[in-house]
């Protein structure tokens, strides 16, 4: 019998665990090639817009030189300016997207458990859905004024529905059979939950939370422009009506920098928590 | 001795379009504390359902289950049952899955958990997720999972129909040697003949359309078994043959 003990763990095909220091190793010079490659595009159109600039065929009023937009950027930062405006921004996103991300994402979980809450507020959180966010605008202006309050909701409203429909889906995609599992092991309700349903929706609610704070940031932009004081938003307003193009451009710069920099903060976190997945990641 | 687990006229009907689908026929069956029970027939029987019925998974059905004496009404632990896949948690590790709800922080788990991790033989593997183990060892983590839960009995569906034939007969000999140490009951569902002769104290050979015993099969070979000692064969032939019986029948019944 001790020979077949031995046997068992020799079986063909069997495979040993992966050696975690030679992944990580190789990971870094990986990491920065990809860095490279995505950064090539847009170092190609700044390159060619300042060649453009200097010599003289693109007009500076639509088109400010790439080095005239960093030197008023500089300017901005040294007078303090813009961190103002982006701190109550920042400020504005997060307030919003804590309230309409939590919101989606309890009811996205509680609907997709539950059949007849599905029945009851899925059909409106649909139709609503549809609503572009302009046209909400001028009426959350007249209930709720022009202060903060509106901003928040206006932005909680954006973040709510991909974390709702994310979440709900993640709960819907989760393996019946891994299901009959935690019955035949008698899971509690509360394990079933923990260690269940949440793992399994977790690459669902991840993408939701991407997606919600892209569209928190877009819904920032939309309640800044209708009438803010400060803010990114407001600055671009502003500086749109005094014709300073630079300072345009460094607003939508900065958009674009806070959307790409709170992505890529979920999509670590993805790799982290996602490390389990066995899904196809692209051909190299 | 009282029996472990008691089938008394157990039928089960699919609903069709065509009407009720009789699957299973008025089963009959007493089995013993620590047998070895292998459950044999042609797809269709209603051997998984069977299977199924007895785990508590399908409890629309007539006649009733009894393990010890107790109707089953739903699934439980002490009737832990292992998949035709292996059905592991892809987002725990090894360890993570043997223990499934239950805390490895806790001491006694942590032990318990090591314990069967090398009764398994899947020491050095704790950490490894589901995706990085063959077709055998994720059964066999399977397979600690139910036993952490000390089960009275464990249902295998198929469980090594999805492997190959070296893995197989390592995996037969492994839940062999656990079964001697552990002398937890077994119901085994397969549809290999080898298999059924070579793990079982006795053999249940079902008929299909609907599913009734036909016959149970005794083995009273000494383990562990020689596959090719003219005992084991005579066996198999004898199983094999009150298999085909029906299937000749069949086919000439359907033409």
């Amino acid at each position: 019998m001790n020979r077949t003990l031995a046997n068992i763990s020799a079986v063909p095909g069997e495979v040993k665990p992966q050696k975690r220091r030679t992944e990580s190793a190789r990971r870094p010079s990986f990491r920065q090639r990809r860095w490279v490659k995505g950064s090539l595009l847009p170092a190609a159109v700044i390159a060619l817009w300042e060649l453009g600039s200097l010599g003289g065929g693109i007009d500076p009023l639509l088109f400010p030189a790439p080095h005239t937009i960093i030197a008023e950027f500089w300017n901005m930062i040294t007078t303090g300016e813009l961190q103002s405006h982006l701190k109550i921004s920042l400020l504005r996103a997060a307030a919003g997207f804590l309230l309409g991300g939590s919101i989606g994402l309890f009811l996205g979980i509680f609907a997709g458990m539950l059949r007849p809450v599905e029945d009851y507020i899925d059909p409106t959180i649909q139709m609503l859905r549809t609503i572009p966010m302009l046209a909400l605008t001028p009426l959350f202006i007249l209930w709720f004024g022009f202060g903060e309050l509106s901003k928040v909701l206006i932005i909680s409203l954006g973040a709510f529905f991909p974390m709702y429909i994310n979440s709900f889906q993640g709960v819907r995609s989760v393996n019946a059979k891994l299901f009959e599992v935690a019955e035949v092991l008698e899971f509690s309700r509360s394990k079933q939950i923990t260690k269940l349903l949440i793992p399994e929706a977790l690459p669902n609610i991840l993408l939701g939370l991407r997606l919600s704070l892209s569209f928190a940031w877009m819904a920032l932009v939309v309640a800044e422009l209708m009438g803010a004081e400060r803010g990114v938003g407001y600055l671009i307003q502003d500086a749109r009506s005094f014709m300073q193009t630079a300072v345009v451009f460094i607003g939508v710069l900065i958009f674009a920098a806070a959307g790409k920099l709170s992505d890529s903060l979920v999509r670590l976190l993805e790799r982290r928590l996602l490390k389990w997945q066995d899904s196809y990641k692209g051909k190299n | 001795m009282d029996p472990l687990i008691e089938l008394v006229g157990v039928s089960k009907t699919f609903p069709s379009q065509e009407g009720d689908i009789p699957v299973l026929d008025k089963l009959q069956l007493a089995v013993e504390p620590g047998e070895f029970i292998s459950i044999i027939g042609p797809s269709g029987c209603g051997k998984s359902t069977l299977l199924r019925i007895v785990a508590g998974l399908e409890v629309d059905i007539e006649g009733e289950v009894l393990v010890d004496g107790v109707k089953v009404t739903k699934p439980s632990k002490t009737r832990g049952y292992i998949f035709q896949e292996h059905r592991l948690f892809p987002w725990m590790t090894v360890q993570e899955n043997i223990a499934a709800d239950l805390p490895l922080k806790n001491p006694e788990v942590r032990a318990r958990v090591k314990e069967l991790i090398s009764l398994v033989k899947l020491e050095g593997f704790e950490e490894a997720y589901p995706k990085q183990l063959s077709g055998g060892m994720s059964q066999r983590v399977a397979i600690a999972r139910s036993l952490l839960r000390s089960p009275k009995v464990l249902l295998l569906d198929e469980p090594f129909g999805a492997l190959d034939a070296f893995t197989r007969a390592h995996m037969q000999e492994a839940l062999l040697e656990i079964w001697q140490q552990n002398r937890t009951t077994m119901l085994f569902v397969t549809h290999d003949i080898d298999e059924a002769v070579f793990l079982a104290s006795r053999v249940v050979i079902l008929d299909p359309r609907p599913g009734r015993i036909k016959e149970i099969v005794p083995v009273a070979l000494p383990y562990p078994r020689d596959r090719t000692s003219e005992a084991f064969q005579n066996l198999r032939t004898r199983v094999l043959r009150s298999l085909e019986h029906k299937q000749e029948e069949e086919e000439a019944w359907s033409i």
